[in-house]
């Protein structure tokens, strides 16, 4: 089976991509959201602790 | 402490008893929920046509999609003014379990809102062009199916009771959990319009009624209590 | 037994062992969702009746199967919450909500790509489409909820009632649905139904039903270290931890 069968999907290929590509859209972005929002809390807690520690 | 407090069934009748007459004080607000019901029923043929065959096919479901709103907006007034003087922090501190006495609410609220829709439906069978035998059915599915709109609407409430804005957001809450009743009800009347059966259906909603009954008003008390905080 | 779940709860150690454990949980998913998709789309033969879009079925059946699982899983953290006030069960039901309506949502957007090709249109009142669209209305009902309720604990209890009043009403919701779906459906209702599946279909599906419940393990795990950190902010054990990372 050659890479362009592959992706030609039988003649599916408009309804088989698009499902897996919203699934890894939606998949990733349910951890994204949560990681990127740690960076920030994390960041802001440490910037906090640095100022205490200095005004200490 | 004060005098021993008085039985459980007199406590039940006796909150059944004040709600009603509240209503009764109140009736000009009570009677908007039965105008809402019959205008919602009058904008369907002016949507659709007027035309006599689809107006019987859509009626069943008309009807009751109308009395689904019509029950969601009276919703509110089950435990709002209550909420706002206070009295129902009393009714949870008092020595009845509070699902009892919540469900004597409900059972005031259904028969100041429900009961109307009820006495309405021979008119709206005539406006929607369906025969006596589906009227009759319509009729007994409002009976059965009210109750338990009343019921499971009471749980939401109780959840939103305590917010300022909680309108919008006690219909996402309730109406999926109105669809049982919604399919089980429309379809018997659309049954009887074809002159099939309707006895299983109507076992379905008077099952849903007992189970209604039996289990909302544990959610319901529960909710109220923390809303109460 | 206990004792070790009192330690999981208490929050530095659930922030300690959960960070430890979340890049193995991740190799994990990433190798099963390797072999998945590649079982799925390369290695499973095309289907004789659906030809390659049945291939779809490899989302569209998990996250079906999650979106159920989820909410079972909320009312069960629910009915902890009520019963014995567990701080961590309240994060578990509140967090999964989001993650539950992601995957409901993608079952009836995969179901509706799948629908188009086997159907002729992009939606059929297909009894299983029907009571996960419903589904998705009882997951925004509870993240609405939620997000309402100022006081986050007083709402968490609340969630906790509505997911076990949904989970009571899922089973009577779903077969009412069927009864009227088989009413109102003609023969078009048979057509998802395959009366037997090869092997080869057979496992790439239940490898990606097994990514998926690993996905939904890590993503709920993340959201609770966020929960506890942005909660317990003030808390000595935060300081101790951004500390100790620093050193």
């Amino acid at each position: 089976m050659s890479l362009s069968e592959f992706l030609h999907m039988g003649g599916y290929a408009p309804y088989v991509w698009p499902s897996y590509g919203i699934a890894a859209l939606v998949l990733w972005w349910n951890l994204w959201v949560p990681a990127r929002r740690l960076r920030q809390v994390r960041a802001r807690l440490r910037r906090r602790l640095r100022r205490e520690e200095a005004s200490r | 402490m004060s005098a021993p407090a008085p039985r459980l069934g007199r406590a039940f009748l006796a909150l059944l008893r004040r709600d009603l007459l509240l209503t009764y004080r109140h009736r000009a607000e009570a009677v908007n929920p039965l105008f809402f019901f019959v205008l919602v029923v009058t904008l369907f043929p002016l949507g659709v046509g007027a035309d006599a065959k689809l107006l019987h096919a859509m009626g069943p479901g008309v009807v009751w999609v109308a009395a689904l709103l019509a029950a969601m907006l009276s919703l509110d007034g089950i435990f709002r003014s209550d909420f706002e003087d206070g009295t129902l922090e009393q009714l949870a501190l008092s020595a009845h379990p509070l699902s009892v006495l919540v469900l004597a609410k409900v059972i005031a609220h259904w028969l100041v809102t429900g009961l109307p829709l009820l006495l309405m439906a021979p008119l709206l069978g005539i406006l929607l062009s369906l025969s006596g035998a589906q009227t009759g059915v319509l009729m007994a599915t409002l009976a059965l199916g009210t109750p338990v709109l009343s019921l499971v609407g009471a749980i939401g409430v109780a959840l939103t009771v305590g917010l300022r804005r909680g309108g919008v957001l006690l219909s996402l809450l309730v109406l999926p959990l109105y669809v049982p009743v919604l399919i089980f009800a429309s379809n018997a009347v659309q049954a009887a319009g074809s002159g099939l059966p309707v006895s299983g259906q109507l076992f379905m909603l008077g099952a849903l009624l007992v189970l209604a009954l039996v289990l909302t008003p544990w959610p319901t008390a529960a909710a109220l209590r923390i809303s109460l905080g | 037994m206990m004792n070790f779940l009192h330690r999981l709860a208490s929050p530095p150690h659930f922030y300690r062992i959960s960070g430890r454990l979340l890049p193995w949980l991740g190799a994990a998913f990433a190798l099963l969702l390797v072999a998945g998709l590649v079982g799925g789309l390369y290695l499973a033969p095309p289907d004789y009746q659906q030809g390659d879009s049945f291939r779809i079925m490899y989302i569209h059946v998990p996250s079906a199967w999650m979106s159920l699982f989820i909410y079972m899983v909320m009312a069960g953290a629910g009915l902890i919450v009520l019963v014995w006030r567990i701080k961590l069960a309240e994060l578990v039901a509140v967090h999964s909500a989001p993650i539950g309506a992601s995957f409901t949502f993608l079952a009836l957007v995969t179901g509706s790509l799948w629908g188009k090709p086997m159907w002729g249109t992009w939606w059929v009142w297909d009894a299983r489409l029907t009571s996960e669209l419903i589904l998705l209305f009882l997951y925004l009902g509870v993240i609405g909820l939620y997000n309402a309720i100022e006081d986050k604990r007083a709402a968490a209890r609340a969630v906790a009632i509505l997911a076990l009043v949904g989970v009571v009403n899922i089973p009577i919701i779903h077969y009412s649905v069927v009864w009227w779906n088989t009413l109102h459906q003609g023969p078009t209702v048979t057509r998802f139904d395959k009366p037997a599946i090869a092997t080869s279909m057979l496992i790439p599906l239940l490898i990606m039903a097994l990514a998926f419940n690993l996905y939904y393990f890590i993503a709920l795990l993340m959201r609770l270290r966020l929960a506890l950190l942005e909660r317990e902010a003030g808390a000595r054990w935060v300081a101790n931890l951004l500390a100790e990372e620093e050193a």
